[in-house]
């Protein structure tokens, strides 16, 4: 009998129709099919931000957006220099990823190290539900309590500032951390661990010898998600960090991010088609780009790590 | 190896209780805001909850307006969302996974998810604006907004499923193939009930993030002042969008009406949620 | 497979669903859209109106400029305005062939407060206004006692809406002089609450809002007389309320709000009823809601402009001193 004459056989004695080379085929290219539609969904993107933003450029010129340090686009004295508003941008999101990471990482490592099966089992659904309350409350959240709270610590704080929705970022995007690095965490097979154990370890230097280096690429791509997640959070920042786009790394006064002003001018009365309107397109391709460079980069780390851990 | 003396053994011990307190505050810390948060909502909204404003419409008058339609917008448009996302999401996660893990295909889609997930949720509102309200013809319906959203969530199912799939030992996979199973078999018989409580995970990120949206819906045409309930056809609101709407009125009776529906949202949330949970639990076993 | 089969199906079931209700302006329901300082307005009138009369209304809150944006592709019926349309958005509509008719509804207030223990300030010229926020003065006008003298020498925090939105946009045109035209160092917001946080407990706080979110506020608020040195509107300072901003003594900072019906709309029995009924019972509803209404003659006007469907815009810009009548009878 030829092989696959004998895979035809043995699909039939079980259950289910018979897997023809031909039924594999079109399942690999409807899985596929799924797969390419997020290229679809770039494709659609850029193609959505692409034509504004030509004509956008038509009328300023690249050095003027990357030259100038202000963004007035709305005044009468223009100045369309993105830089204000990237800086922005970073700020808040590099607060955010700071609180995030430690944050999330520890929690990882203790719900799937060190908590009991009971703790693990309550704690972790209890983290996620950070990550379900909507972003106005967030915001709000940041506003209204978190930045008077810090008022009283951090001297000269303004009313709007990046520290208190970097924070609170920080706090919402956590979950996704803890949550993706802990399945990671939890999936590493008990052997390795008993074989760390069973060579004279203790458990810190297994979790940390052990059992993080073989989830690096769960953890690293938590990571990734949560960095570009901060990036892009649109309402925390709206609400609490301001308006003001400020060309500063100083987290105590109000600044704007470059999904704030986008936010406010889709959503204001601005007419369609004019400049104002077009620079919603022009941020947002800059946007697009920043997070796509960034996640260029953390793919290649991300492989690197994983084949020098040992795994393909 | 020498074995530690007790003077180690006691520094070593310490410095591992230390490590364990900072571990559990990770998670109690948290925690604790989110208890702040929600206990001042709570606090704020419960004297307004009632069955009257979970059955009324929107109304100019505080005391008149409630959440009927908004609650059921934002159920049927999770709903669909997760019908869209999750499947089409594992779908693409497999082929990652399984098929093409060297091909330089796959490596382009993975950079793009990773991209993707970064994308703000208004320029997905663009996109939906112009791809599903206006190229398609769906107009400002649900469908519309349930497709938006799932555009926005799929980098997050994605990403989680194939995580998920990674836990699977290559072991599995080869013995299945041994025993005579074609890929699509073993994938299916074999891996993706394994992988089964990392893509709930995944479902559960995703269904919350949709249920927290604004500013997408908005753009694609959500309204905030509706009646009736909507059908798949019509337009719609959803409960993120009157909270947001009602946190701008002057009427200050209006921000208690705003904290519960946070409150009703922030229970569907649990529910789901505990939902997808019990079942991520049972299904769930190292191995 | 099971799953694959019932996405399928649904997808089906959805698309099947979509062709009939979605798209144009659907069947029975009225759609409105536009800018978020109409919506209040245009909600009271929805609702009495479906009470009243029966029917479905939607009203959404995509901004004055998504308003006409959809209302020129015939996405919607009645786009709410907070601005008058600009001669682009007009061209725009006519190329595509929708006429729309100009509608104003209720006047918006924009009310200039300060912190109640501010007890130097009785009231403020447009002059002083002016010194304050011209572009000019970004830097350098920073103390009380700068803006006139005998004033304390005290710090000045200024609060503002958003650059975004049409009550900065009066602002600036009728205080500067110049649209979009003015210092960039305010604290600003789209939320106006926001603003009245700010201003209430901040004692170097002086900010502009509109009417409606002082009048909710008043107990947290002092409210500055305005004084345009005009003499014919109303000689001095003149505070906003219901009076005032509707008898036009209150000076420059009361604007017009506006719908935009598309003339096509108005061939729907529906629409029509819809729109007589805005321009008959919006006037007390505004009221109710924080707006100021437009003299009785006004929509008197306005409605003769539905009956005549006499498309075009007589407001021009965000049009500062002429009295609405005028504007209407052209």
């Amino acid at each position: 009998m030829t092989p696959r004459a004998l895979i035809r056989l043995r699909a039939r004695n079980g259950r289910g129709r018979a897997a023809t080379p031909l039924r594999e085929r079109l399942i690999e290219i409807g899985l596929l099919a799924c797969g390419a539609l997020s290229v679809l969904v770039t494709a659609g993107i850029l193609l959505v931000l692409a034509f504004e933003t030509f004509s956008f450029f038509g009328r300023v010129s690249l050095a003027e957006f990357f030259g100038d340090t202000r963004w007035t686009p709305l005044f009468a004295d223009k100045h369309v220099g993105i830089w204000p508003l990237v800086a922005g941008t970073l700020l808040t999101s590099a607060i955010a990823i700071a609180v995030a990471l430690p944050f999330g990482l520890l929690a990882a490592i203790y719900l799937s190290e060190l908590a009991s099966p009971r703790a693990r089992r309550i704690l972790k659904p209890t983290l996620e539900l950070l990550a379900g309350v909507p972003t106005i409350v967030y915001g709000t959240f940041a506003l209204v309590f978190v930045t008077p709270l810090l008022q009283r610590v951090v001297p000269d704080l303004a009313g709007f500032n990046a520290l208190s929705p970097g924070i609170v970022m920080g706090f919402m995007i956590m979950p996704m951390i803890s949550s993706l690095a802990e399945d990671a965490l939890y999936a590493v097979p008990g052997s390795l661990r008993e074989a760390s154990y069973a060579l004279g370890s203790s458990k810190l230097p297994t979790i940390f010898r052990v059992v993080l280096p073989s989830a690096t690429s769960g953890i690293a791509a938590a990571v990734t998600l949560a960095i570009s997640r901060a990036i892009g959070e649109t309402m925390v920042v709206t609400i609490a960090a301001g308006q003001q786009p400020n060309l500063t790394l100083d987290p105590r006064v109000p600044i704007e991010t470059m999904t704030a002003y986008i936010v406010s001018i889709s959503k204001g009365d601005t007419p369609t088609g004019t400049l104002e309107y077009q620079t919603i397109f022009a941020v947002g391709s800059m946007l697009f780009l920043m997070t796509f460079a960034m996640n260029a980069i953390s793919h290649r780390m991300a492989r690197r790590l994983r084949h020098g851990a040992g795994q393909a | 190896m020498r074995a530690p003396g007790p003077a180690q053994r006691r520094r070593r011990r310490t410095g591992e209780r230390l490590f364990f307190l900072l571990c559990l505050a990770s998670v109690l810390v948290p925690l604790a805001m989110l208890a702040t948060l929600i206990g001042d909502v709570v606090l704020d909204g419960a004297g307004r909850l009632s069955w009257e404003f979970l059955r009324g419409t929107p109304s100019r008058r505080a005391s008149a307006a409630g959440i009927w339609p908004a609650l059921i917008g934002s159920l049927t448009l999770i709903g669909l969302t997760a019908l869209l996302a999750v499947p089409v999401g594992v779908a693409a996660a497999v082929y990652l996974e399984e098929y093409g893990r060297r091909s330089r295909m796959a490596g382009i889609i993975e950079v793009n998810i990773a991209n993707l997930a970064g994308v703000p949720s208004i320029i997905y509102g663009l996109l939906g604006l112009e791809v599903f309200v206006r190229l398609f013809g769906m107009g400002s319906t649900v469908v519309a907004g349930a497709c938006t959203l799932a555009l926005l969530v799929l980098p997050v199912v994605i990403m989680a499923s194939r995580e998920a799939l990674r836990t699977a030992p290559d072991a599995l996979r080869e013995g299945a193939v041994a025993l005579g199973a074609t890929r699509w078999q073993a994938i299916r018989q074999v891996v993706l009930p394994l992988a089964l409580p990392g893509i709930l995970t995944g479902a559960i990120l995703a269904v919350a993030r949709a249920l927290g949206e604004t500013a997408p819906l908005i753009v694609v045409g959500a309204v905030v002042f509706i009646t009736f309930t909507p059908d798949l056809g019509s337009q719609y609101t959803a409960l993120p969008i009157q909270i947001f709407n009602w946190v701008s009125m002057p009427q200050k009776a209006f921000l208690d009406n705003a904290a519960a529906a946070i409150v009703v949202l922030l229970v569907v949330l649990l529910l789901l949620s505990s939902t997808a949970i019990f079942l991520r639990n049972k299904y769930q076993a190292r191995l | 497979m099971k799953i694959l089969t019932l996405v399928i199906a649904l997808a089906a079931l959805a698309a099947a669903c979509s062709k009939k209700g979605g798209g144009e302006e659907g069947g029975a329901t009225i759609q409105i859209d536009g800018s978020s300082t109409v919506f209040p307005v245009t909600q009271a009138v929805a609702e009495e109106f479906q009470k009243d009369r029966g029917g479905r209304v939607t009203v959404g809150v995509s901004g004055t400029g998504g308003g006409f944006k959809k209302l020129c592709r015939g996405e919607i019926a009645i786009a709410g305005a907070s601005r008058p349309i600009k001669e682009s958005e007009t061209s725009q509509c006519k190329s595509a062939g929708v006429e729309l008719i100009e509608l104003p509804v209720a006047y918006d207030g924009i009310a200039v407060v300060v912190h109640p223990d501010s007890d130097w300030v009785d009231h403020m010229t447009v002059e002083e206004l002016k010194k304050v926020w011209s572009p000019e003065a970004q830097g350098s006008i920073t103390r009380w006692s700068q803006v006139r003298a005998g004033w304390p020498d005290r710090d000045l925090h200024l609060f503002g809406p958003g650059v975004d939105s049409g009550t900065y946009d009066y602002f600036t045109q009728a205080i500067v002089g110049v649209e979009h035209s003015s210092r960039g160092d305010f604290t600003s917001s789209e939320d106006d609450n926001v603003l009245v946080q700010g201003v209430s407990t901040d004692p170097a706080a002086l900010g502009f809002f509109g009417y409606a979110y002082y009048v909710e506020n008043q107990d947290r608020l002092k409210l500055v007389p305005i004084d345009d040195g005009v003499a014919d509107n109303g000689a001095g300072p003149v505070a906003p309320s219901l009076e005032s901003v509707e008898k036009g003594t209150y000076q420059p900072l009361s604007r017009p709000v506006f719908i935009y019906v598309s003339a096509a709309a108005l061939e729907r029995p529906e629409v029509r009823s819809f729109v007589d009924y805005y321009l008959t019972e919006g006037a007390e509803l505004a009221q109710e809601v924080g707006y100021i209404p437009l003299p009785a003659a006004a929509y008197e006007l306005a409605r003769k402009r539905v009956a005549d469907r006499r498309t075009g815009s007589s407001f021009r810009g965000s049009e500062v001193g002429v009295s609405i009548e005028e504007l209407l009878k052209n």
